[in-house]
């Protein structure tokens, strides 16, 4: 890829410190690892309001609630596998059904996590998290957006998750790039098929745009951002004007954009539709782009499930 | 069993206008109980054993201890008495209502569709409930967020969390445990309701706690060791609580599960059992 790259949790810490200036109900949690997460920018500036939970995450959730329920804007940032699947019942109780404002920002998401393996690859948290009824959920597609989802985490009220990459992701937004929350943003306009994509799977989805122009197929790339509430006018306007669909993340098959999406197509525009995904199982050890190629997360796959999309239209 | 009695009881806390005598507290909690047991008989369903335990402690707290304002359920400046074991919500209710949170005959809706009486404790509906829960173990850990709340505001609020001895099973609750001794929390106290008992049986047979006063001073606690149907030593033990600078204080509280009923005192079957209303009737008449 020959884009210019940048860390969506370093532009995360960064955010939290301006966020922090403009509003001293702001707190942050983290669990021992924010010289990860990048929540160590806000710890160093704002020490009274960051609490180092240690490897308490279960609690941690449960003491965001309570400062939250106290009025504050609370920060809980991990990596994703340590507060989203660890912590799901704690999600559910302490955040979800009481909507609180407890932002979860955690980070490590998919299997770009790499070599730390399967216990740190976060491949189910998008179906954990939209099954959260009082949940927004938000995965930056690069770090110009990251900006974007935190600043409008922090100002809607009510419990959201947003997922963050570990590596540098390609970015894809030009700078002053506005993010919309709830909005789906048309990054490249076509008639024969459009690639829903979120996360680092836009930018796959616009390599693979390029590489289909080449072989005539006019395939248009939409970026979704917020998986909940998502935004069905997008995608019934997709599948109406180009008749096919595929859906790329880097997730399990099962309940994240993919299921999502084929819910509304199947309801209002019943169109052919592809998935690229992970599929039912879990990855091994391995650098980012190995693991992509391994299973089946590049622009290559992405272009072979167009193609095979368009056959069926 | 320590004797606190040389504590002074003196006057509610500011805030808190019931400021009942220990005469009048002993004829509130009696009421409430009543109130359990017509409540679960009525719904049919609940958790009546490990209500009728915490009723003592439930009636120091709304009508002597907490500053609280049931006009305004959430004064900001209010002390929080947060429920973890949310299967004890008859009582909560009970006292709540009690209080003038809301109308007594709404106790008679619990469990029925569209009460905002749930069947656990549910923060959203119920005037005067702090959090959701049902979940066991999650309480002390929503009560720490609100104690250190406190400190960010320069609030003089105290924060109170009554747990059950069975949820300390829980390991969040350990968790939380070393996180409010390690944030030096003085102005929250853990109260445990210890009846000894859980849905299947004694706790010392389906997974032992004991030393469990010990426990909690590992843990970097300061314990007060009480019978918690004495409200004299439930009162004082507060009062200790409130004293005790650089720690959070656990008040452990020795209860018998169904206290006040002769055939529910320690009878596992009404753990999560209504009675029947021929049982309710022998309950109240034991209540007269």
């Amino acid at each position: 890829m020959s884009m210019a790259e940048a860390s969506t949790r370093e532009t995360y810490g960064k955010t939290l410190v301006e966020l922090g200036r403009e509003n001293p109900n702001i707190v942050v949690l983290d669990a021992d690892v924010s010289p990860s997460t990048m929540t160590s920018f806000f710890a160093r500036e704002f020490p009274d309001r960051f609490f180092n939970c240690g490897l308490t995450e279960q609690n941690m959730v449960g003491v965001a609630a309570g400062l939250a329920a106290s009025g504050k804007t609370v920060f809980v940032s991990t990596f994703v596998v340590f507060v989203v699947c660890r912590c799901f019942d704690q999600l559910r109780l302490c955040l979800s059904q009481p909507e609180l404002n407890v932002k979860i920002v955690a980070t490590h998401g998919g299997i770009t996590v790499g070599e730390d393996g399967s216990s740190h690859h976060a491949i189910e948290d998008l179906a954990l998290t939209c099954a959260l009824p009082s949940f927004t959920v938000v995965v930056p597609a690069d770090a110009i957006e990251a900006a974007g989802a935190v600043k409008a985490a922090a100002s809607n009220y009510g419990p959201f998750y947003i997922r963050l990459s570990r590596p540098k992701t390609p970015i894809v937004y030009p700078e002053g790039y506005h993010f919309t929350l709830g909005k789906a943003v048309t990054m490249r306009q076509g008639k024969d098929a459009t690639v829903i994509a979120v996360g680092i799977m836009v930018a796959g989805a616009l390599e693979a745009a390029d590489i289909l122009a080449r072989q005539n197929i006019d395939c248009r790339v939409i970026n979704m951002p917020t998986l909940k509430p998502l935004d069905e006018a997008a995608i019934v306007k997709a599948a109406s004007e180009t008749g096919a669909i595929v859906v790329a993340e880097e997730h399990l098959a099962q309940g994240g954009l993919g299921s999502r999406v084929a819910q509304v197509v199947t309801r209002k525009k019943p169109v052919p539709m592809e998935f690229v995904n992970l599929g039912d199982r879990y990855a091994v050890s391995g650098k980012a782009e190995e693991l992509l190629q391994r299973y089946g997360l590049t622009a290559r796959d992405i272009v072979e499930s167009v193609r095979s999309v368009v056959k069926r239209k | 069993m320590p004797n606190h009695s040389e504590v002074s009881l003196g006057s509610a806390s500011p805030g808190n206008n019931f400021n009942l005598s220990i005469a009048e507290l002993k004829e509130m909690a009696k009421k409430l109980r009543r109130h359990v047991i017509t409540m679960t008989a009525t719904a049919g369903s609940g958790h009546p054993g490990g209500s009728l335990s915490a009723a003592d402690i439930i009636t120091a707290f709304y009508f002597k201890v907490l500053r609280h304002d049931p006009e305004n359920p959430r004064w900001p400046d209010r002390d929080r008495f947060i429920l973890s074991k949310g299967h004890a919500a008859p009582i909560l209710y009970a006292a709540l209502a009690e209080a003038g949170y809301f109308p007594v005959a709404e106790l008679a809706t619990l469990r029925k569709l569209d009460s905002r009486l749930q069947g656990h404790t549910d923060r959203k509906l119920t005037p005067g409930v702090e959090m959701s829960a049902g979940s066991l173990g999650m309480g002390l850990s929503f009560a720490i967020g609100v104690a250190l709340a406190a400190r960010l505001d320069f609030k003089t609020y105290r924060t109170y969390v009554l747990l059950s001895d069975g949820e300390c099973e829980e390991g969040q609750t350990w968790e939380a445990a070393l996180s409010a001794a390690h944030f030096k929390l003085d102005n929250l106290t853990t109260i445990v309701d210890c009846n000894g008992m859980q849905l299947s049986g004694w706790t010392r047979d389906i997974m032992n706690l004991e030393p469990f006063t010990r426990k909690w001073q590992a843990f970097g606690w300061h314990t007060l060791d009480i019978d918690g149907h004495d409200f004299k030593q439930i009162l004082s033990a507060c009062q200790r609580a409130e004293k005790i600078k650089g720690q959070p204080t656990a008040i452990i509280a020795r209860t018998i599960k169904g206290k006040g009923i002769s055939f529910m005192e320690n009878n596992v079957a009404f753990h999560g059992k209504a009675p029947t209303w021929e049982e309710a009737e022998r309950a109240l008449k034991e209540l007269e």
